[in-house]
């Protein structure tokens, strides 16, 4: 297979994830385990608002990275959508929750002032791009 | 360039490349950058097209040379 191939493949795939999930984040490490401040913090904001949300590490392959920053034209990673729509990266989200606006993206209620204790969230499973062998 | 940006570099940029733009606030450690920029440009756009302008900027830099650019991007009125 080509290396042009296998770019168009996790470009596909990228995209499939994408639109089958209505609220999907981009991250470095997963949302028990995040790798990174801004992906951390993303992750607790949509928490925070008990989002159900899919979740993608982009660390096992650099290339996932490649091509979502290729598809969304957004250079960092976090990245969330939802509806198929990039909303934004992490100062983004924290400024959208700051001034409410995030709920009614999400379609959930406002967070109350306490964050959600941890296991109340309905969270879908993380979701892994299959990626293509060398 | 394998040189380290700085707080000055950015600001000379975002404000050569938006005109009539100010930094108010810039600071880094050389990797993770943070800026505010006011900006009459700003009008009428969502928070990600304003951020989208930005990122511009640096387009092939940013989580590369510019590790990571934390920005708020406000128009002079929400300055206010």
């Amino acid at each position: 297979m080509s290396e042009e191939t296998v770019e168009n493949e996790l470009r596909d795939a990228i995209a499939g994830a994408i639109s089958d999930n209505e609220v999907i984040l981009f991250m470095k490490g997963t949302p028990e385990k995040p790798m990174c401040g801004f992906s951390q913090r993303t992750v607790a904001i949509l928490k925070n608002h008990e989002s159900a949300f899919a979740a993608v590490d982009v660390l096992p392959d650099p290339r996932i990275r490649q091509e979502l920053s290729a598809l969304s034209n957004w250079p960092t990673i976090p990245q969330l959508f939802v509806k198929g729509e990039l909303v934004g990266g992490c100062d983004i989200i924290t400024e959208l929750a700051d001034s409410g606006q995030l709920a009614p993206i999400l379609g959930v209620e406002q967070p109350t002032e306490a964050a959600a204790p941890d296991g109340a969230v309905a969270q879908a499973p993380p979701i892994q791009i299959d990626r293509p062998s060398e | 360039m394998h040189n380290d940006p700085t707080p000055a570099e950015l600001t000379e940029r975002i404000e050569a490349a938006l005109p009539g733009s100010k930094v108010t606030e810039a600071d880094g450690d050389g990797h993770h950058f943070r800026v505010r920029v006011v900006s009459s440009s700003f009008e009428g756009l969502s928070l990600i097209q304003r951020h989208r302008t930005i990122n511009e900027v640096f387009a092939g830099e940013l989580g590369g040379r510019i590790h990571a650019l934390s920005m708020s991007c406000v128009t002079p009125e929400e300055a206010q």
